[in-house]
């Protein structure tokens, strides 16, 4: 094929340059109306009542509470969630067992479940409606409209993250280093360390950072298993909520600046990892389907 | 088939099946136990009470109409970002994935800000005697908001891997641009396009936050299904939140299976090619 090619490329199908430049028009202008106004005006309402109010909007003590909240929050749920990811990511793509597809299936639903159903899912496990409810509380344990439901919430909705950055890769690389590692006598651990976590890291780190931001910007979920209580259990989602419907719009935008700035920070750092080759193997958006591509494999 | 050598598999699946089983299986049992218990006539008449019905008719119309533009709006991005190299085009890729980077609280304030009668937007509008904020059509600005990155990632890595020489081939047989575009290339990005649609409206149908803000919450015109979930709970009303909340539930797990049936078709595919 590339024998008859001479020279000069023959135009593609869309090389058009009036037809060319007419689309990238298009789609330059709906997309900054549609998703870099919002990003814009977040900035410009946040200062809308001078800088003063948006500097005493982030020292005041609830906003205060509800960054400690978020961040506290995000340190206990995504290394918990990473453990986990790289655990289901070695078992289902270092064996095989039956069930490894049904096991995909479990690990992706939080992926499509309204955020509002799984609060109300949570509330009747740890609510005083749900199955352990009466129990807590005859303990004084809480769950429900303290840090523990947030944390779980929180754990639910990103519970696929990580594994499904890593689940294609490790699929992809296969398992002949592992296999040498360990026939030349080196400890599960030590094989995991050494030979696995290189060559997954990037990978790794891509799906913290995505499973970060989310955690960081739950709302529904959150929202259901909280109980907004100012100064207690308000994350920061939640507070710009408060300030929003308290009237105070400069107050609300100027919350909601800081959690603008952490998504572009995660933006950067997704390109930057993507660079690195990360979330670059080729999957589908449902994981689900690799470890069917990898059965029907003749 | 070989022995497999490596160690591990009673930690990691042991750890795997733990935490799926107490942070994903046990909280949807309870809503499905909770729900079932209501009985078939007090569940029925619950999840087809009037205001309900209209809240579903909302999320379904308004996730369609959503769905509707990024399918169009979405393969037009995917389509520039792949075939053409313009001032800019790396910044406009990475912003893609704003949607969901951006938490969607702050979304829905600031679009509700853009389209609200006083904002930027809704101000141009007002003038043409469209309004968006606190309407059904606000609904679906937040929901394709939302949503927009489905259709163009899963378009985007199909329409980079096509293989040149079968446009050329139309080409050399006399094909017009739009003939072959119908003919040879969408064909080709149909199974990407169908997932990432059914990725899209699952989404949109689930989609709290952003919609919130901007919906106006009116029940009958402009209440989600989700708000509805919500404030049945606000009242104490857990019953009816539970049986709302596990159509929710029966409609993401439809959707998921369509998702994966698609799937599955879309990777027959791309393997026989």
């Amino acid at each position: 094929m590339s024998a008859i090619r001479t020279g000069r490329k023959p135009p593609r199908v869309g090389d058009n340059p009036l037809f060319r430049g007419l689309l990238i028009g298009i789609v330059l202008i709906v997309g900054a109306i549609l998703v870099l106004a919002p990003l814009i005006l977040i900035g410009f309402q946040a200062f809308s009542d001078g800088w003063r109010v948006y500097a005493s909007t982030l020292v005041h003590p609830d906003t205060r509470h509800a960054i400690l909240l978020t961040v506290i929050t995000a340190l206990i749920a995504v290394p918990i969630n990473t453990i986990f990811g790289i655990a289901a990511a070695w078992a289902i793509t270092k064996f095989d067992f039956p069930g490894r597809r049904f096991l995909l299936v479990l690990i992706e639903i939080p992926f499509s479940i309204s955020p509002i159903v799984a609060g109300v899912a949570y509330l009747f496990v740890y609510g005083l409606q749900g199955l352990f409810g009466p129990v807590l509380d005859t303990y004084e344990i809480k769950i429900l409209f303290a840090l523990p439901g947030i944390i779980l919430a929180s754990m639910f909705v990103t519970a696929p993250f990580v594994a499904r950055e890593l689940i294609p890769l490790m699929q992809a690389q296969g398992r002949d280093l592992e296999e040498a590692a360990t026939s030349l006598g080196a400890s599960g651990w030590r094989t995991f360390l050494t030979v696995t976590l290189p060559n997954i890291k990037w990978a790794l780190l891509y799906g913290v950072v995505l499973c970060n931001a989310r955690v960081m910007g739950e709302f529904g979920a959150v929202s259901v298993v909280s109980g907004n209580i100012r100064g207690q259990t308000n994350t920061l989602p939640l507070h710009i909520e408060l300030l929003y419907h308290d009237y105070q719009a400069a107050g609300a935008f100027a919350s909601a600046s800081i959690l603008a700035i952490l998504a572009v920070i995660t933006i950067i750092a997704k390109v930057a990892l993507e660079r690195q080759g990360a979330g670059r193997v080729p999957r589908p958006a449902l994981v689900t389907q690799v470890a069917v591509a990898s059965e029907t494999k003749p | 088939m070989k022995r497999n050598v490596l160690p591990g598999l009673p930690l990691s699946l042991g750890v795997t099946l733990f935490y799926v089983g107490l942070i994903v299986v046990l909280p949807l049992a309870a809503l499905a136990f909770k729900a079932a218990s209501l009985g078939p006539s007090d569940y029925w008449a619950i999840i087809s009470s009037p205001r309900a019905v209209a809240s579903y008719r909302v999320t379904v119309l308004c996730a369609l109409g959503a769905t509707v533009f990024n399918l169009v709006f979405g393969l037009a991005l995917a389509w520039v970002l792949t075939r053409y190299r313009f001032p800019g085009w790396r910044f406009v890729d990475a912003m893609v994935d704003l949607p969901f980077a951006l938490p969607t609280a702050v979304a829905g304030i600031s679009l509700t800000a853009l389209f609200a009668s006083n904002g930027w937007f809704g101000s141009v509008l007002a003038d043409f005697g469209i309004k968006v904020a606190y309407t059904p059509l606000g609904i679906m600005v937040a929901m394709a908001f939302t949503s927009l990155p489905f259709i163009v990632r899963t378009v985007q890595p199909v329409l980079e891997d096509l293989d040149p020489a079968l446009e050329e081939a139309a080409q050399s047989l006399g094909g017009s641009d739009w003939t072959i575009f119908r003919k040879v290339i969408l064909p080709l990005l149909t199974p990407a396009i169908l997932a990432g649609l059914s990725l899209s409206f699952a989404r949109s149908l689930g989609e709290f936050g952003a919609i919130i803000f901007i919906a106006g919450n009116q029940p009958m015109s402009t209440e989600i299904t989700a708000l509805l979930v919500f404030i049945r709970l606000e009242e104490y009303d857990y019953q009816a939140a539970a049986a709302i909340a596990s159509v929710l539930l029966i409609t993401a797990f439809v959707m998921l299976a369509v998702t994966n049936i698609l799937q599955a078709r879309a990777l027959r595919y791309t393997v026989r090619s």
